[in-house]
Formats: structure tokens, C-alpha cells, sequence
């Protein structure tokens, strides 16, 4: 009991919540804090909704990737797609040098302002760190076990499932973590195309000049980002007991 | 000349070597044996300070080892381990010339050093100084490892089961090498293993250890004929223990000198164990013997083997 | 009978593009969106020479593979490459004759679609001749050299890209120091400062046990939110001490970026650099000890030497992030190539967000491939 109410991620789950709720009712706390300010308080948009959107952006736009990127890389992981292998890395390659405001950027002027370009710039960006590990967690399970499998009898599809996804699980959910975790950053950046979310008040309070708006928008949005990551810490954790352990091969 | 007094070496209320007392004397080969635990690497590693004792005193040549600055001590004292441990970002010629850069010799110097050594260990230098350790096999690789721990020339050799990594070929042709090369420099060997094969032939003393106590240091012969406990009968078998008493004496021993044999004759520098097993398998009971040349010195009986 | 899939696909994405994208786009003003021009509209005369390395790429997916014919095809996707760039120039340049002199003609969506998978045709050729990277990035360089002569010929000065750039010289100029100064700003702290903590976490686990953590949270936090947050008390300073402001350390500016790049940096740098001297053999540091070097010789001549390789891509994360988060400052008033694609961005004007976005780009590739070319060497050099 004493541990669970330790657990971090309870705590700042908590925290992120009841922050979003006070923040409405906190103008006097700003007011006193940046007594030059004329609003103290961000108020053009309900904070609970902004956390929503964020939050609808970022699952939409992962969800998508997870579905696309382990299709993907399991695709070339097969003996018919293996000559896609070496096109598919070098893309990942060079994609995961262009900053994910610059995917954000192109996708405007191409899509148009709202909810769509940071859909889909979010989605591509996602899809690369995602691809990346399912082709090096299923590269990486060992040539012996899949060949004990198949002497055992076992059909292409069944070591897939049983064997090699359960393996490369933890590889794969540590790029599926790093996907989400740049999707929030590029999310919040993608306020200034339109989309609602919680880079909204640190948007327009950086236009106004206005530090209070700032960080009504940072301290949210870091909490959020902080949740997530301890979340995923979470589910790795549970995927990686020792009867996970990969024997030395 | 190195001396382990009373030392004792505790890891938390464990002990992993106890109450140790052992002199090796200058020139000798001396053999620590024992099962997995027993303390043997402990033991070997507190004469260069890998390990600090707990208690008692360690000495080399009559001074503390704790007295003296750890790197200057270890750079006296050669090392060779059995994962072998080459810096794998080194040429061959840099990690033989390891120490005596440390020591600021010239580049020149290190360079036919090394040259000088692989030569010793049978490898040519032309072919291997330039090279990188991923290049080599593993036993070349090992050879190189103990021409790195002879470069400065040190006149103690600690070696922790060096051919323990090794197949059995590769390892019997660097067991007569490490004979050879101690032989002739008369350098004092400190040399852990836990094959009693290999301590028997390479050992002028053997020293046996059992969860970190010294249970018997002793001539192979003693060990072999006077067993201390039965830890040791164990460990030296007692099956076969009539086949390794004829592994430490060689043939010249129980020469017949001029008398005349027929069929292939044995070399004089063979050991009596080899002579017993080409008589049993060629189903002969006598052998003819020659020298290193091949000019005939005699022959060798089976009779002759049982006597002592 | 179809020999290389890879190929086919590539080429049926363009057959599929091609007549679906605008090749270019003419708009009267920078206000309204523009007319689509088709490929197939820009097709004509001198520029069918373009269907020529077109149709080898395609002997390329049915002829039997040899080296002879994956070169044919790396040539065909070059040529392919350097011919379509032409085109839009020549064709924008034609355009230009009878629009009014505010018309802006923009590269469309079918351009950039055949321009990527030229590329990529190029590298998966590549790729099948086992070429050894160093000659792959020469290969790529003169490519690159290639579309840089014919920028300068001013064959592409119609385009509206390049009148972006030309209205813009020296902002330009300035964006690309600024930016490249950025990210040195950045790094070199980071280096200095991320390398002995790396060691110390590695000799000391107390260390390393809160240090990761709070790394690991600052690089959690979205980039904007950390400028944000940095921005409020260092503006606050510089209004209590007008002097620093004209140094430059004024709250709308480079220090806070500077500052947040260094936090996320030292993340990759430090953890890369623990894990590196982790990971360096126990038999090698045994073998040090035992032969006599001191801590200080085992760290210099062994230990980092052995973890270079893992440092080096750590840094190269480093250096490829900052690139990027570097734009991202322009938000809090930093300036760089951030500023002009947030400028074009806010404008809804794409040539500007790619004037701004294709240096970055052409930064974090350079970046890229200069650790490549340096980690292959240490690979190569040993094991």
C-alpha cells in the first residue's frame, strides 16, 4: 500500500488532472504572481479540452503509425518482402533526420491549417522510430529459436505470433514509447497550425508576450509528456520479466 | 621469490582465501589447483594487487606488495589471463608493447621486441605485427597475450588459467611452449588451472587448494605417491593414477642403453606414459629408443616401466 | 518476368503520381492558390529527354540483374534526378514569359513525389552494387553538386523558391550562421560537460541514479514548453539588468535556446558515453590493470578509445536533435532557419517554409552522413 502510494506515475497522473482542474480557478494565484499582466489567465479555450485534443492528436496519430509501422516492419522481416528491407531502412534513416517540426511545417501549406496536416505529419514522423525497432526486435530474435520452432512444427504465421512478437515485444513498445513521446512535443508545436491542443497558451503567450499564458501551457503539457513516458516505463516493465530474458545465442 | 603469510581474503563474512601461507622460490614453476571457488585467482591476483588481502602480508622478492605504488608493481610482473584480454583497438605490435611503452621505452625498441617475441612464440612477425587481435585466431591470439606479459621482460610470470579457453591441440603446443620458454629464462611462474593433466606436466610444485585453504604443496611426484587428503586422491583420480606416474618420468630415464628394438623407434624425451600407450597399441613389449637426432640409444622394455 | 519488385513499385508510385499531382503551380499573386500544371503539360520538345531514363529505369525492373545493369539503373535515377529538376526550371522559366511579374510558380506535389523516388531508386541501386559508403556518399555529393550548378546557372530562377531566397539574400545568410551557431553553441558545452559526467556516472552509481532520471524527464518535456518556461525568467533578468540585454542575453533570444538544447543534449552524450565505457570488455580492463596502467592511463588508453564508437553515435543523436530543436527557438524570437519557415508557415506560403526547411534538412543530412563516414572508419578499424 505505502509503495503504491509512492508510485510516481500515480502521483503525477494526479497531478496532471487536478492541474488541469484548477487551472480555471487560479487566475488570483497568477494575478498576484505577474501583477503586470492584464490577463493573468489563459481563458480563450477550456483547458480540460485543450488536454482532450492533445490527447486525441497524439492517440489518433500513434494508433495509426503502430497499425501501419509494425505492418510494415514485419512485412520486410518476411522472406517476400525482404527486398524491400534495405529501401525501407534507408528511408527510416534519412526520415529520422528531418526535424518533426519540419514534417509539421511541409504538411500545412500541402493539407491546410486544423487538425489534419498535424495528423498526418505526427503519423509519419511516428511511424519511423516505430518501423526501426519492429524490424530490429524481430531481426534481433535468435536464428536458433526460430528454427526450433519450425522443427517443432510450428506454421509461419504461428512462430510470428507466439514467438517472434512476444520477443521482440519490448524492442518494439520502446519505439512505439520514443513515437508517442516526440508526438506530444510536435503536437503542442502543432498549435500554430490550427490544431487544439495544449501548445495553445504557450503559443499565444509567447506572441503577447505574456509569461503567465506560457506556463499554463508548458507545465501541463511537460506533465503529460512525464505521465506517458512513466507509463510506457510501466508496460516495459511488465513485458520484460526474466521469462523474457533471451538465452545467449 | 613471492611469500603469501598467513593471508586471509574476505569478501563481506565469506572467506574466499584463508589463512594462506606459500613460498615460491625464484625459477620455479609453481601450479595452483583446484575446483571452481577454491580461491585459486584470488590467491594468484593478490601478488600484482588486483586483490588487497584482508589479512596476513604478501611479498615479492622480500617487500610488501602493499608498500609499493600498484601500477610500478604490476608493470614487474607479467600477466596472462584466460580471456585473454588483448585491446582490441591495438595492433599486434602495440599490445606486445603494452608495458614497455608505459615504461618509456623507445618506439624502435618496442618494435623489435616485439618482433623478437612472436618470433619466440612461433608467429611471423611479419605477418602478425601489423595486425588486429578480431584478426587472429584464438590461440594466436592467446600467444600474442603471453608475448605481451613477457615484453618487458619481467622475471615473474602470473598466469590464471591461461589455456583454459583453448582446444586441445592448440593447448598442448602453448603447454610445451610455456615449459620451453621457462626452462630457459628461468623466470618464476605463478600459473592457475583447474586441470590436474596440465599441472602435472607443467609444474616443478603444485599447490592445491579447497575452498580457500592450501591443502597440499608438493613435487608432482609426492602429490602422485603421498596424497594429503582424499580431496587430493580425488582430484589427482584415482583410476589412472599408475598412467600419470609414468607421464612424469621420459624414457630416457629407464633406458636400456645399446640394446637393439625393432619396428619405430621412440624418442628419448618422450614421456613413459606415451611409451606404455604406443606398446599397448602397436601390441609390442619393446621399444627401440632414439635421440633428438634420431641416431638409436637403446631400447626400452615393458618390464622396465615398473620399476621404480 | 519482373527481376527487381523494389524498382517496380517505385516506378508505379510515379506513374501513379505523376498524372495526379500538380507538377507545377502557377498563382497569379502570393495570395490566391494556384493553377496545377501537369507533368504531361510540361512534357514537350527538348524536355522528352526525360522519358529516356525513365524507360531504362524500367528495362531495370524486367532485365536479368547484373552489375552492369543496377549501374545502368543508378545512372538512369540520377540522370532522371538532375533532368526533372531541369524541367521545372525551364518550364517555370517558359511560364514566367507570359505571367505578370508578382506570379509565383511553385514546385507541386508530382515533383517532389519523382524527385524522392529518383532518390531512392538511386540508393536501392546503390545498395545492389555493394557500393562502399565513403564512394556512395561521393556519389551523392556530386549529385548534390550537380543541382547545386544548376541553381547557380540560373536555369531554376523562375521558380519561386529561388525568388524567395533572392528577395531574402542576406536574412538568409544570416539564418544559416545563426542557426549553424546555435547548434555549435550547443554542443560544445554539451560535449565538455556531458563527456566527465558520462565517466562519473559510470564510476559512481549514486550519481547515475538520479542523474538518467532527471535527464530522462527533461528530454520528455515537448521542446516549446521548455523554451516557454526558460523564456519567463531570463526575460524577467534582462529587464532588471538592461546591460545584458545588450549582450544578448535578453529573455527573446538565443541564451534561453541555447540552454534548453544543452539539457536535451547532454541526455544522448551522457548516457552513450556510461554505456560506452560499460561496455567496453572486462577481459581489456583486467588485462590493463594487470599489465600496470593507472586509472588514468586504463580511462585514456583503453577505456575511451574502446567506447569511442558508442560515444560518437550518442553525439551524433545529439547533434541531429539540436539541428532540429534549433527551429523550433525561432518561436521564442532566437532567429535562424526556423524564423523563415515559421514565417512562411504563418504566411500559409509553402516555397518560404521550404526555403527555411530544406537547409535544416540539408544540415542534419551533412551531420549525418559525416558520423557515418567517421563511425564506419572506427568499425572498420577494429572489432
Amino acid at each position: 500500500m505505502r509503495a503504491r502510494l509512492r508510485d510516481p506515475l500515480l502521483w503525477t497522473s494526479l497531478a496532471l488532472v487536478a492541474l488541469v482542474l484548477a487551472l480555471p480557478r487560479s487566475k488570483p494565484l497568477f494575478a498576484a504572481l505577474f501583477p503586470g499582466l492584464e490577463r493573468p489567465l489563459f481563458e480563450l479555450d477550456d483547458f480540460a479540452a485543450l488536454l482532450a485534443g492533445h490527447l486525441l492528436l497524439v492517440g489518433a496519430s500513434s494508433g495509426a503509425a503502430v497499425l501501419l509501422g509494425l505492418g510494415a516492419g514485419i512485412f520486410v522481416t518476411r522472406a517476400a518482402g525482404a527486398e524491400f528491407r534495405g529501401l525501407v531502412e534507408t528511408i527510416i534513416t534519412i526520415g529520422q533526420t528531418f526535424p518533426p517540426v519540419a514534417v509539421l511545417a511541409v504538411a500545412v501549406p500541402v493539407i491546410g491549417f486544423g487538425f489534419d496536416p498535424a495528423f498526418i505529419a505526427l503519423l509519419l514522423y511516428g511511424l519511423l522510430p516505430i518501423v526501426d525497432t519492429t524490424i530490429a526486435g524481430l531481426a534481433g530474435v535468435p536464428a536458433p529459436l526460430r528454427e526450433a520452432a519450425r522443427g517443432m512444427g510450428m506454421g509461419e504465421g504461428a512462430i510470428l505470433c507466439k514467438l517472434e512478437l512476444p520477443l521482440a515485444a519490448p524492442v518494439i513498445l520502446a519505439g512505439v514509447r520514443s513515437s508517442v513521446i516526440i508526438n506530444v512535443g510536435t503536437a503542442t508545436v502543432a498549435s500554430t497550425v490550427g490544431a487544439r491542443t495544449l501548445g495553445l497558451p504557450i503559443i499565444i503567450g509567447l506572441n503577447g508576450a505574456n509569461p503567465a499564458y506560457i506556463l499554463q501551457g508548458a507545465v501541463p503539457v511537460a506533465l503529460l509528456a512525464i505521465v506517458l513516458d512513466l507509463a510506457f516505463g510501466r508496460l516495459l516493465a511488465m513485458l520484460q520479466p526474466p521469462r523474457y530474458s533471451m538465452p545467449n545465442s | 621469490m613471492i611469500e603469501f603469510e598467513h593471508v586471509t581474503k574476505r569478501y563481506g563474512a565469506s572467506a574466499v582465501v584463508e589463512n594462506l601461507s606459500l613460498a615460491v622460490a625464484g625459477g620455479e614453476f609453481c601450479v595452483i589447483i583446484g575446483t571452481s571457488g577454491a580461491g585459486k585467482s584470488t590467491a594468484l591476483k593478490m601478488i600484482n594487487q588486483l586483490v588487497s588481502p584482508s589479512e596476513g602480508r604478501v611479498r615479492v622478492n622480500g617487500e610488501d606488495v602493499r608498500l609499493a605504488p600498484p601500477a610500478a608493481l604490476r608493470r614487474r610482473i607479467g600477466y596472462v589471463i584466460q580471456s585473454i584480454g588483448l585491446f582490441p583497438h591495438w595492433t599486434v605490435a602495440r599490445n606486445i608493447g603494452a608495458v614497455p611503452e608505459l615504461i618509456g621505452w623507445s618506439k624502435r625498441r618496442i618494435r623489435a621486441r616485439a618482433a623478437e617475441l612472436l618470433t619466440l612464440l612461433k608467429l611471423a612477425p611479419d605477418a602478425f605485427l601489423d595486425r588486429y587481435p578480431h584478426e587472429l585466431s584464438v590461440g594466436q591470439q592467446q600467444r600474442v597475450g603471453i608475448a605481451r606479459a613477457l615484453a618487458a621482460d619481467q622475471d615473474i610470470l602470473l598466469m590464471d588459467e591461461p589455456f583454459g579457453a583453448l582446444d586441445p591441440i592448440t593447448r598442448e603446443a602453448l603447454q610445451a611452449e610455456i615449459a620451453e620458454i621457462q626452462r630457459a629464462s628461468r623466470k618464476t611462474v605463478v600459473f592457475v588451472t583447474h586441470d590436474m593433466d596440465e599441472a602435472l606436466r607443467l609444474g616443478s610444485r603444485i599447490a592445491v587448494m579447497d575452498r580457500g585453504r592450501l591443502v597440499q604443496a608438493a613435487t608432482p611426484l609426492e602429490l602422485l605417491t603421498a596424497p594429503a587428503s582424499d580431496f587430493v586422491r580425488d582430484l589427482v583420480g584415482r583410476d589412472d593414477l599408475g598412467v600419470k606416474l609414468l607421464g612424469l618420468a621420459t624414457v630416457a630415464s629407464r633406458l636400456r642403453a645399446g640394446v637393439p628394438a625393432p619396428g619405430e623407434p621412440i624418442a628419448a624425451g618422450a614421456s613413459l606414459r606415451r611409451a606404455l600407450s604406443r606398446m599397448v597399441a602397436e601390441g609390442r613389449d619393446r621399444l627401440g629408443v632414439v635421440d633428438g637426432d634420431g641416431r638409436p640409444l637403446g631400447a626400452i622394455h615393458l618390464a622396465d616401466l615398473l620399476r621404480r | 518476368m519482373v527481376r527487381n519488385r523494389v524498382l517496380l513499385v517505385l516506378l508505379l508510385a510515379g506513374l501513379l503520381a505523376a498524372p495526379s499531382l500538380a507538377f507545377l503551380t502557377l498563382a497569379p499573386n502570393r495570395l490566391v492558390s494556384g493553377a496545377p500544371i501537369s507533368l504531361g503539360a510540361a512534357l514537350h520538345g527538348e524536355a522528352l529527354i526525360l522519358l529516356l531514363p525513365a524507360v531504362l529505369l524500367a528495362l531495370g525492373v524486367f532485365l536479368p540483374q547484373r552489375r552492369a545493369l543496377h549501374a545502368l539503373t543508378a545512372a538512369a535515377a540520377a540522370g532522371f534526378l538532375l533532368l526533372l529538376v531541369r524541367l521545372a526550371g525551364s518550364e517555370a522559366a517558359l511560364l514566367a514569359q507570359t505571367a505578370p511579374p508578382v506570379a509565383r510558380i511553385s514546385l507541386g506535389g508530382a515533383f517532389w513525389v519523382l524527385l524522392i523516388i529518383a532518390a531512392l531508386a538511386l540508393s536501392d541501386a546503390l545498395r545492389r552494387l555493394a557500393v562502399p559508403a565513403p564512394a556512395g556518399v561521393l556519389l551523392g555529393a556530386v549529385v548534390v553538386g550537380a543541382l547545386g550548378l544548376l541553381l547557380l546557372s540560373g536555369a531554376l530562377d523562375s521558380l519561386a523558391i529561388v525568388r524567395e531566397y533572392a528577395a531574402r539574400r542576406t536574412a538568409f545568410a544570416a539564418a544559416i550562421l545563426r542557426h549553424a551557431a546555435m547548434v555549435a553553441l550547443a554542443l560544445l558545452p554539451t560535449v565538455l560537460l556531458g563527456l566527465p559526467l558520462g565517466v562519473l556516472a559510470r564510476r559512481r552509481e549514486a550519481l547515475a541514479a538520479w542523474l538518467f532520471p532527471l535527464l530522462n524527464v527533461v528530454q520528455t518535456i515537448p521542446s516549446i514548453a521548455l523554451f516557454g518556461v526558460l523564456l519567463a525568467p531570463l526575460s524577467g533578468l534582462a529587464g532588471h539588468f538592461p546591460a545584458l540585454a545588450r549582450f544578448g542575453i535578453g529573455g527573446v533570444g538565443v541564451l534561453p535556446a541555447v540552454i534548453a538544447l544543452i539539457l536535451y543534449a547532454l541526455l544522448p552524450v551522457t548516457r552513450n558515453t556510461s554505456e560506452g565505457l560499460a561496455g567496453v570488455s572486462p577481459a581489456a580492463l583486467e588485462a590493463g590493470r594487470g599489465l600496470g596502467m593507472t586509472p588514468r592511463q586504463l580511462l585514456w588508453r583503453v577505456e575511451l578509445p574502446l567506447a569511442l564508437p558508442v560515444i560518437l553515435s550518442g553525439l551524433r543523436i545529439a547533434a541531429l536533435q539540436t539541428i532540429g530543436l534549433a527551429a523550433v527557438a525561432a518561436l521564442i524570437g532566437a532567429g535562424g532557419l526556423g524564423a523563415i519557415m515559421f514565417q512562411g508557415l504563418f504566411a500559409d506560403a509553402l516555397d518560404l517554409v521550404l526555403l527555411g526547411v530544406l537547409p535544416i534538412i540539408l544540415m542534419a543530412l551533412a551531420a549525418n552522413v559525416l558520423f557515418d563516414l567517421g563511425l564506419g572508419r572506427l568499425r572498420r578499424l577494429r572489432r
